[in-house]
């Protein structure tokens, strides 16, 4: 199986402080691989790497088959990229998100009208694809952030909390749409802090401070701490940072 | 202590809260569950004399939000979903501030904030934009505490936090409550329903129940199953296929549905298998909230 994700211990430090701490791992093609860990454990830190935006301080990795640490500008053209907290641009209309993510990307404007017209049929938007984004619910607005995402048919998608605060259908609709992206062989790479999401990954890893405390698939994981469910075994896993300075 | 009285509110054409009602006493730790967008920051700006209604009333220890905002004001505590301290000014001079605006001293309510503040007080020379998000947090809730409010409202405080800190800051809210404190609070974490003494489930502007977690519990009215198998991806689409299946999600591990009838559990199983899935397992389950909150009417 091809492997679109390596790092061999990948580091990052800030100063003194050792954000991403010697962390080693492969991703296959076409899996949905959850990366998890408390907040502050270094999640970010490690998928700015992975998505060409830092730089780092020791050890190497590839994504998409190219070098992180030099070859970043191709990663980006490779990968989609969503988060909770930028997706879209709330003062643009629908279609205008669509063509403007996808004309970023580069795709000629003839394709990009083909495939803006399967994908509002998809979601059902057609009749709202005028409509301002902000004034669209908040799980369709994933959902089509998510289109938008893989819309240039990026390789491997990375999604940072992706469905913080959406409604619990909603949440799941958007799960489906993981599964079909998968399906169709984009290699996906998906933060949480639903743990009944890590569920539905092939493989999970759960960072503590900075470094890799377990990786397995699910059901492995679950029997190896000897808990029921992920929410179990992360919190066997994970100290708080609650607490932390 | 806190009455909402059959609030509506619409923004342009869009129906941010249509009809809310819910009482809650002195002491009570009050639960507003539901998603983004469904109309808790405005209930919470309602609430707290920042947003006038279109509709209704809103009484705090009777008190009308319309003629008596100015006392309300002084008598409650607010934590806003977005971290609202001045940045440039450290722990202590925060602190400070908010005891001032509110014509008290630290050292006067020092014995409400003591539980927390204690932790950030090591820090108190620290610019609050360089605290972590957990001290953030913890210096938010002292300086909506230090002029011992009849009220605490706070508005989403453990969102995209993970499930390990979200348990500690339920146990500090505990403790809060312990003190006799009455506490609004908002979450879109289905799951922390069950740490509130009474909740509201909201979904597009309106409360679909209020009422205790366990009495939701109990008074959910489907028969709710959870199916199990090899491959569970194969499995939800097969599913949803049976015509004995009302409606089906994945819930972690498992695929929770509702049906018509127990009888239809063996009907399902064989229908399952012929379909070649293997090690197939259904049985029947009590619903969390988060199964009341999508199976509800």
């Amino acid at each position: 199986m091809e492997q679109v994700i390596i790092t061999n211990n990948l580091t990052k430090k800030f100063g003194s402080f050792t954000a991403v701490d010697n962390i080693s791992f492969y991703v296959e093609k076409g899996e949905i691989f959850g990366f998890l860990g408390a907040n502050g454990a270094g999640k970010t830190t490690a998928m700015r790497m992975l998505c060409g935006l830092s730089k780092p301080t020791s050890g190497s990795g590839s994504v998409a088959g190219y070098d992180i640490s030099k070859e970043y500008e191709k990663i980006k053209k490779n990968i989609g990229y969503m988060s909770q907290k930028f997706s879209l641009y709330e003062d643009l209309t629908v279609a205008e998100n669509i063509k403007l993510f996808a004309g970023i990307y580069g795709m000629p404007l003839k394709k990009i009208k083909e495939k803006s017209a399967h994908i509002l049929e998809r979601l059902e938007l057609t009749d709202r694809k005028d409509t301002l984004v902000k004034y669209i619910p908040t799980g369709w607005k994933q959902k089509l952030a998510f289109s938008v995402a893989v819309f240039h048919d990026p390789k491997i998608v990375f999604l940072d909390e992706p469905t913080g605060g959406v409604d619990p259908e909603a949440r799941r609709q958007f799960w489906e749409m993981i599964y079909e992206a998968a399906d169709n062989g984009i290699t996906i790479f998906v933060t949480t802090h639903y743990m009944d999401e890590a569920e539905y990954c092939d493989r999970i890893s759960i960072m503590v401070q900075g470094k890799i405390a377990a990786l397995a698939a699910p059901k492995d994981m679950k029997k190896e701490y000897g808990a029921a469910t992920m929410d179990k075994v992360f919190r066997k896993l994970v100290a708080g940072t609650f607490n932390q300075e | 202590m806190v009455k909402v009285e059959n609030i509506s509110k619409a923004f342009k054409n869009v129906q941010a809260l249509n009809n809310v009602s819910f009482h809650a006493e002195k002491g009570e730790l009050f639960g507003i569950i539901g998603p983004d967008g469904a109309g808790k920051t405005t209930l919470f700006r309602i609430m707290t004399t920042l947003t006038i209604p279109d509709e209704g009333a809103v009484f705090i220890n009777n008190r009308s939000i319309f003629n008596d905002y100015m006392k309300i004001r002084k008598n409650i505590g607010y934590m806003p979903g977005k971290f609202a301290l001045y940045q440039d000014l450290t722990v202590e001079e925060n602190l400070n501030f908010f005891a001032s605006v509110f014509n008290t001293t630290i050292e006067e309510n020092y014995h409400l904030v003591k539980g927390i503040y204690s932790h950030i007080a090591p820090f108190k020379n620290r610019k609050a934009g360089k605290l972590s998000g957990g001290m953030k947090q913890k210096l938010a809730l002292s300086c909506a505490l230090i002029h011992k409010p009849e009220v605490l409202f706070l508005d989403e405080p453990t969102t995209g936090v993970d499930p390990v800190s979200r348990k500690e800051f339920w146990d500090m809210l505990y403790d809060l409550k312990k003190m006799g404190i009455t506490i609004i609070v908002s979450t879109p974490y289905m799951d922390e329903a069950s740490r509130c003494d009474r909740i509201a489930l909201i979904k597009n502007g309106a409360f679909i129940d209020v009422d205790s977690p366990a009495n939701i519990i109990n008074n959910f009215d489907n028969i709710l199953i959870a199916l199990k198998a090899d491959n569970m991806r194969k499995l939800l689409k097969d599913v949803r296929k049976c015509r004995q299946i009302k409606s089906a999600f994945a819930f972690g591990a498992e695929i929770h549905a509702v049906i018509d009838s127990d009888n239809f559990i063996e009907e399902i199983s064989s229908q399952l298998k012929s379909l070649d899935h293997k090690n197939i397992e259904i049985y029947r389950i009590p619903p969390a909230i988060e199964d009341c909150y999508i199976w509800s009417r």
